[in-house]
């Protein structure tokens, strides 16, 4: 892998360049600076750094506060803890009294995949999708990461950002990052034959395009949705890109149920009904191992997507 | 503009009851135990502490208030709307109805109200983001909330109470409404907290113990908690639950929200006024 930073540490940077000028972002951790990668901001800025300890619901309504008073709080937790330990601060303080707070999960989905399910994050799309005034983000690599943070950076609304632990290899570049807020990013392997939709978020979208190339080459036409704004939704590129499509198929590092693939079904099926498989993680145990090694044992890779699409054409 | 006359605001907390009482009996529901307990520590917080009003809603260095315990969101309502907010007559006729904004737990989309709260243990973890928001920014505004004692037994309210104390938010008071009930019993029965003022102490807060249902008394805590300059307050407001409503209601457990019979109604309301009167 070319690539040495993660999406964690993107943020971190994006959140340091505006923290000299604007002092009202604040970070926060619960003794995650270190996971988060942001022990750089916290030795820099101390004054708009806080540390809260083990304490996930306190680093919710904390932030709440904090953003009720014109601070610009962004706070960090592993995905799994801030997600569910917290999710009531969330719905409450954050989303339903709408305050300016960005919540950052990090080590998202199966990035402790060694760790166990208390360290996995497959359901947090599903829980953070369903609350009213709350926006999900899962960025693919460090550049949209960046783009995606300077984008909240300049809103005052809630919302949820997922980011996996490990650097992830590049998709776009610093001169190459067609980022639109809320839309998006597609790419098309052309070829002849039958087409297929890929429909993707965070760290699957590496694997998506990889299989979208084979799959040109295989003389399937495939066109990858980067689906990073899980919501609120880009429903209407899905559905024109779909208008053409032979197949539908989802791939997200999460649970089965209430992520990616099941908006992507209710969208298809109410607007231009046809085939959508799904590629997810098990509703299970997911098995333990390094996380690389995890998608491989679920045929969540680029061989195993081309398999998926070919086996079901 | 506060000020401190210990009558006027003491009948006051009584015709604010009334009010109470009329937007219970119009809806049909409500929270009527707590709001009696925690009234005079609204009325002197609205009335006689905090720099909060219709006019400096927008002005940063105003105080900031969080009703914590939100079901005692009757009495919250009756306070706003002597405060201007909004007219008292509004809340009443459209207190829990069909899509009306007074909703029954505190609703920040009306004039005068910060968060919106009915779960509890939220209120002193978002008053600490405040408070320490003040301070970074130098403000001068201090940050109140009021909780049950009840809601004690959530976890987040003691992550709280440790994080106060660790970053020492002098600016930030808690008010504990200690009425000793709640929906199934005693807090004694349901989950002790005979040694609160220990407890909360041991967090490295400054404690005070007074008559919560006392203006005077309440009155010389808020300023006692001024003069700290290290450590958050903790105000234990020993309160009868049903307080003001006579031998019916008071230190009953069933009238944490029950509404009142005809018969009952006439009873509080004679009650009331016969307080007031003996106030004046």
């Amino acid at each position: 892998m070319s690539n040495k930073i993660p999406n964690r540490q993107a943020i971190c940077e994006t959140l340091m360049l505006h923290a000299k000028t604007d002092k009202d972002i604040v970070a926060l951790c619960s003794d995650s600076r270190g996971s988060a990668s942001m022990t750089p901001f916290f030795n820099e800025f101390p004054e708009q750094s806080i540390e809260v300890g083990i304490a996930e619901q306190n680093l919710v309504s904390i932030s709440a506060g904090l953003a009720k008073c014109g601070k610009k709080p962004f706070c960090f937790s592993p995905a799994c803890f801030i997600s569910t330990r917290s999710y009531e601060q969330a719905k409450v303080d954050v989303a339903y009294s709408n305050t300016n707070v960005k919540l950052i999960g990090i080590s998202g989905g199966i990035s402790y995949g060694e760790l166990g399910m208390s360290h996995h994050s497959a359901q947090d799309i599903a829980a953070m999708s369903a609350i009213p005034n709350m926006r999900v983000y899962l960025p693919s690599d460090r550049f949209q990461t960046a783009k995606l943070i300077e984008a909240l950076l300049a809103d005052e609304k809630p919302a949820y950002v997922r980011v996996g632990r490990n650097p992830v290899e590049d998709i776009y570049s610093e001169t190459d990052c067609p980022f639109q807020m809320d839309k998006a990013t597609v790419s098309t392997f052309e070829a002849k034959g039958k087409s297929v939709v890929i429909v993707a978020c965070g760290e699957m979208v590496r694997p998506a395009l990889e299989a979208g190339k084979l799959l040109a080459e295989a003389g399937i036409r495939a066109v990858v949705l980067d689906m990073y704004c899980v919501k609120p939704f880009d429903a209407d590129t899905l559905i024109s890109q779909a208008a053409d499509a032979d197949l539908m198929i989802s791939v997200e590092e999460h649970a089965p149920y209430g992520g990616l693939g099941s908006i992507v079904a209710s969208v298809i099926s109410a607007n231009c009904p046809k085939k959508v498989i799904q590629m997810a993680l098990p509703d299970d145990h997911v098995i333990t191992g390094k996380s690389a090694a995890v998608f491989d044992f679920y045929g969540m890779n680029a061989e195993g997507i081309t398999k998926k699409v070919m086996d079901n054409l | 503009m506060s000020y401190f006359n210990e009558k006027e605001l003491s009948k006051l907390a009584y015709d604010l009851r009334e009010t109470v009482v009329e937007m219970i009996m119009k809806s049909g529901g409500g929270h009527i135990g707590g709001d009696f307990s925690v009234m005079e520590t609204l009325v002197t917080l609205y009335f006689d502490q905090m720099n909060i009003s219709l006019e400096n809603m927008e002005d940063p260095n105003r105080d900031y208030f969080v009703m914590s315990k939100g079901h005692s969101v009757e009495a919250y309502y009756s306070v706003l709307a002597e405060k201007g907010f909004f007219e008292k007559e509004t809340v009443v006729n459209e207190f829990s109805q069909f899509g009306s904004k007074f909703i029954g737990h505190p609703n920040n989309e009306l004039p005068g109200i910060e968060m919106n709260s009915g779960s509890l243990g939220h209120g002193l973890p978002v008053c600490i983001g405040m408070a320490l928001a003040c301070r970074m920014d130098g403000r001068p505004s201090r940050v109140y909330t009021v909780m049950g004692d009840g809601e004690l037994a959530e976890g987040s309210v003691w992550e709280g109470f440790m994080a106060a104390g660790h970053y020492g938010l002098s600016n930030l008071c808690a008010v504990v409404d200690r009425n000793h009930l709640q929906i199934s019993g005693t807090t004694e029965e349901v989950m002790t907290h005979e040694n609160l003022a220990n407890q909360v102490a041991s967090f490295g807060w400054n404690v005070l113990e007074v008559n919560g249902n006392s203006i005077k008394e309440l009155h010389e805590a808020f300023e006692q908690a001024k003069l700290v300059t290290d450590k958050p307050t903790c105000i234990i407001a020993n309160t009868i639950k049903g307080f003001g409503g006579g031998e019916i209601m008071e230190n009953k457990a069933a009238w944490h929200h029950h509404v009142p019979s005809a018969d009952e109604y006439t009873a509080i309301m004679d009650e009331i006024k016969l307080r007031k009167e003996a106030i004046s």
